[in-house]
């Protein structure tokens, strides 16, 4: 029933659908006292480029693998965190959502930390890369080199969650 | 043996495939087939210390012994969100 808390595919991203699947609870539904969300657009520009447009490239079976070892993870560290998250793949225009992400907890502070260490733990160990399009070119953006075993990173994501 | 190699985003771009398949000797690990890669195509070498590996598709260390029929993902530094 009802959308997957954690998904990567080409449809166009939307809050609502995940607020409501975060606050499904069944029985213990009414619970939760707020819900802290994320969304990821796409800028017009980046690092003094003029940017048309992106395209987003996913190992999607492992990217899926990933959401649920940093699902898993929250579960730990905030056991009362209800985490859905949702990535888009292929071109997304200007002002497009890119990574939808929605943390429902009966305290604002689990869900607005939850919420946070998600987007950091995906921009550390999700397959997944974006190609920028811009005024004059293109190029493969690469950031972090993806190890889920790396405490270091994980404790980063932590401390800035936590700040 | 034989197994299937695939590659993303500027990786794949290097090489020109997003899929290969490659015989490699019993006992050889991902990290012996990475270095067969670059020996064949040498524009990739740079990625020798960034990249991530991942066989079947759960991320693995480069001393991890292939098996026939693995499939053994090169990933270069990620950059989702």
């Amino acid at each position: 029933m009802g959308i997957p808390l954690l998904a990567i595919g080409p449809e166009p991203l939307d809050l609502l659908p995940l607020i409501a699947a975060v606050t499904d609870r069944g029985d213990a539904s009414g619970s939760d006292g707020a819900v802290a969300t994320f969304l990821g657009l796409v800028r017009n520009h980046n690092i003094g480029r003029v940017v048309h447009h992106l395209e987003y490239e996913g190992y999607e079976p492992l990217a899926l693998k990933a959401f649920e070892r940093i699902a898993e993870e929250i579960r730990q560290r905030w056991p009362d965190v209800c985490l859905a998250l949702h990535h888009r793949i292929g071109r997304i225009e200007i002002g497009g959502a890119s990574v939808a992400i929605a943390a429902a907890s009966p305290h604002r502070g689990h869900a607005f930390s939850a919420c946070r260490y998600a987007i950091e733990r995906v921009k550390q160990i999700a397959p997944i890369w974006k190609r920028e399009f811009f005024e004059g070119g293109d190029v493969w953006i690469e950031g972090a080199t993806a190890d889920p075993d790396d405490d270091q990173a994980r404790a980063d994501a932590e401390r800035i969650a936590c700040a | 043996m034989r197994v299937t190699v695939k590659l993303f985003a500027r990786l794949r771009d290097l090489v020109g495939a997003a899929e290969l398949t490659r015989d490699v000797a019993p006992g050889a690990t991902v990290g012996a087939l990475w270095h067969q890669l670059a020996a064949e195509f040498p524009s990739i070498g740079s990625y020798e210390r960034s990249i991530s590996t991942a066989v079947n598709a759960d991320y693995a260390r480069r001393d991890q012994v292939l098996a026939d029929g693995d499939e053994v993902a090169f990933l270069p530094p990620v950059s989702g969100g």
